[in-house]
């Protein structure tokens, strides 16, 4: 396990040597393809040709790309010096390099985001998990019935409706007309911990719905699987109560593959809920990214969809590394 | 022969001395296609000590019989009527929980694959202290004793080890011992093996028979061993009853059934084992035609479409359903043919075949 452990770790390494190597060619040389310079795009559209020129030095843009990229990696693992003539500016590890807009560093940039991020991510995945899977479970115990119909009914709808549909829904009926929760805006966990829900509620339901939506027919499938297998037959044939049957038993086998794209779709979604940030305004990694598109400022595109990267990356690992505790058929060498 | 009762009668009987009886067991399930008769009209007995070999073809009811009278079909869709009386209690009528009280202490049961049988997630040891733990009021400790303690019984080496096992990383025919060490860890009175060695290899099947024998000698269960391999009842069992189409077609003593065969189906399933009193690991071949339907069940004897003698009933084996009647010591048969035609047609066509 611990080999398994190491030798996964390498892997991802590896796998984010390649993906950043990727972004880092896809947006360095987009612009290029469309006629634009990076150079140009950080001194602004009023600069003069010298200025640009001075801007291409600085940032090294006439250098060949892996050089480039060369640089680029080492500022992030090891940090980085940015030469300006005389003044000198030492960017820290990780470095991603400075916004093109603001000159801001880009890795605080988002550090300062993720709580959003976080918050967002985890509160909406304890929403959609507890929901889904009970819904899920139920339905598949009571197979066929109104429940199982009705929940189905609005399962499949939840997958079919985008957050921004359901989120300006919600917006409009419990922000603007009930006033329920009046101007809905991110508050920090730290600054105050009930308004920080109380904001993020809407959301976490928006974002949740979707999810349990799959969540809740993916458990009802494993679990009507589950029920029908042979071991199910033994425990019942053992005398166990249905009960125990069901969560000891039943449950437990149908729960491993939920694991496995529990892992991916929170992975996915701290690296930023873009559609979720952008239609509540929350000042969040997506919102980041979406933003800086807008902007083309690459730095960032480019630190954010790294980031992204990472988070997904990792969130693979870990959950094959889990599957090897819930399931002892994986045998990891 | 174990007592035996005839079909039929329906004026509510008193609670019979068999340790086991059942009567008129009947198991429908309806479907989109309309009602499968799985198993209709089954009765038989069964005392302590005492083996009973249920034959058929697949899809027959073996399996569905002995969930029956598990009492696994109830809360399902399954409609069962009838009676199955376990040491004086009758278990049709009983409600789900009585009846879940018993599964595993009293009754027990073997399945088929025991790779598919046993939890994957859980180790062997686990699943075998679980059954003695839903039964006996003891700490997990003196479960998981006894665990090592059924294991050493069904002759795992180092059960100490390999208690802590989960199933894949048992073989095939160890994974089979599991299963026994499990149904038999309270010991019950009666034990259902459904096609317990047909997942495995020969060598293996020869083990696991000779081990279920043993610890039927120690224990002094009842066994209903279902199987579609002759050769294991004939070594094996005490009374046979041979099932077709959800009913008995021929239910007797083993040397009954198998010297003195009185009905057509029987002829067919010896007919395709050689040296009947040999040869373990022959297998059914099927007979010409194909089963019944469960559904459309053929009118008359459900046999008559597969049967050669047909024609000698005169019109009754497409027309009437025959009654299993007693041909003589309690060897029943289902058949329009009288027992002087049958004995004489076994003898002067069937046997000279075998
Ligand atoms: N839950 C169910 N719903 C509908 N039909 C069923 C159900 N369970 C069993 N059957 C049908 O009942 C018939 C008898 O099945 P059963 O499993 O008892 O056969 P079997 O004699 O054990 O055969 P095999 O030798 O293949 O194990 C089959 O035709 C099967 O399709
Ligand atoms: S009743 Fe007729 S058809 Fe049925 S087994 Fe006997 S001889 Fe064959
Ligand atoms: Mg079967």
């Amino acid at each position: 396990m611990g080999r398994f452990i190491v030798r996964r770790s390498i892997g991802v390494v590896l796998l984010l040597i390649i993906v950043s190597m990727a972004t880092f060619g896809i947006f360095f040389l987009a612009p290029k393809l469309v006629g634009t310079d990076p150079a140009r795009l950080f001194a602004g559209r009023v600069a003069d040709d010298a200025t640009v020129k001075q801007v291409t030095k600085k940032l090294g843009l006439d250098q060949p790309l892996y050089i480039q990229y060369a640089r680029y990696a080492k500022g992030i693992v090891a940090g980085r010096d940015f030469n300006n003539g005389p003044d000198k500016t030492h960017c820290n590890v990780p470095c991603l390099g400075y916004s093109f807009k603001n000159d801001q560093d880009v890795w605080a940039l988002m550090l300062d985001r993720l709580p959003v991020t976080v918050s967002m991510a985890i509160g909406a995945a304890v929403i959609w998990l507890v929901s889904g899977v009970s819904v899920g479970v139920l339905s598949a115990l009571k197979r066929g019935s109104v429940f199982d119909r009705a929940a189905m009914g609005v399962a499949l709808a939840g997958v079919s409706l985008p957050v921004y549909f359901t989120g300006l829904l919600g917006l409009s009926i419990f922000s603007y007309n009930l006033k329920i929760f009046p101007n809905v805006h991110y508050v920090g966990f730290t600054t105050n911990p009930l308004s920080w829900a109380s904001n993020l509620l809407i959301p976490w339901v928006c974002l949740a719905f979707l999810y349990s939506a799959t969540y809740a027919r993916l458990t009802r499938a494993n679990m009507l699987e589950t029920m029908g297998e042979d071991y199910i037959r033994t425990a019942r044939a053992k005398g166990l109560p249905e009960r125990t049957v069901i969560a000891r038993h039943g449950f437990r086998a149908a729960l491993t593959p939920i694991v496995t794209i529990f892992g991916l779709d929170l992975g996915g979604l701290l690296g930023g809920a873009v559609l979720t940030e952008t239609v509540f305004g929350f000042p969040g990694i997506g919102k980041l990214a979406v933003d800086s598109i807008a902007t083309l400022d690459l730095p960032i595109i480019l630190g954010v969809t790294l980031f992204a990267a990472f988070f997904i990356i990792v969130a693979n690992l870990i959950v094959d590394v889990l599957y090897a505790y819930v399931d002892p058929r994986v045998r990891y060498t | 022969m174990s007592s035996a009762t005839l079909e039929g009668t329906s004026a509510p009987r008193p609670a019979p001395t068999a340790f086991l009886e059942v009567r008129d067991l009947k198991i429908h399930f309806p479907t989109d296609d309309g009602l499968v008769k799985s198993v209709d009209g089954l009765s038989f007995g069964l005392e302590k000590g005492k083996i009973l070999g249920i034959v058929g073809e697949s899809g027959s009811g073996k399996s569905v019989t002995s969930l029956g009278i598990l009492g696994l079909h109830k809360g399902t869709r399954a409609r069962v009527s009838g009676e199955v009386w376990l040491d004086g209690t009758e278990l049709v009528a009983a409600t789900k929980e009585e009846v879940r009280r018993l599964r595993g202490l009293k009754m027990a049961m073997i399945f088929q694959d025991p790779l598919s049988a046993l939890h994957p997630y859980f180790t062997v040891g686990a699943q075998i202290a679980e059954a003695y733990r839903i039964h006996n009021d003891v700490s997990k400790s003196a479960a998981r004793k006894r665990a090592i303690e059924m294991l050493d019984r069904v002759g795992i080496p180092t059960p100490d080890k390999r208690v802590d096992d989960y199933p894949h990383q048992f073989s095939g025919g160890m994974r089979q011992r599991a299963m026994i060490a499990m149904s038999l860890s309270c010991n019950p009175e009666l034990l259902i093996a459904d096609e317990p060695t047909t997942a495995l290899d020969v060598t293996v099947q020869a083990q696991i028979l000779d081990l279920m024998r043993d610890l039927q000698k120690e224990f002094g269960s009842a066994i209903i061993m279902i199987t579609h391999d002759l050769g294991v009842v004939a070594e094996f069992a005490d009374d046979i009853l041979v099932m077709y189409g959800g009913k008995a077609v021929e239910y007797g003593t083993v040397n009954e059934v198998f010297y003195e065969p009185q009905h057509p189906y029987t002829w067919g399933l010896l007919s395709s084992v050689t040296r009947l009193d040999r040869v373990r690991q022959a297998r059914l071949k099927p007979i010409a035609g194909s089963p019944p339907s469960l559904i459309n069940v053929p009118s008359g004897c459900s046999f008559h479409p597969r049967c050669p003698y047909e024609p000698q009933t005169g019109g009754k084996g497409s027309t009437v359903v025959p009654e299993l009647v007693d041909s003589g010591n309690g060897h029943m048969v289902r058949c329009h043919l009288s027992a002087r035609e049958r004995t004489d047609l076994f003898l002067e066509h069937v046997k000279p075949t075998l």
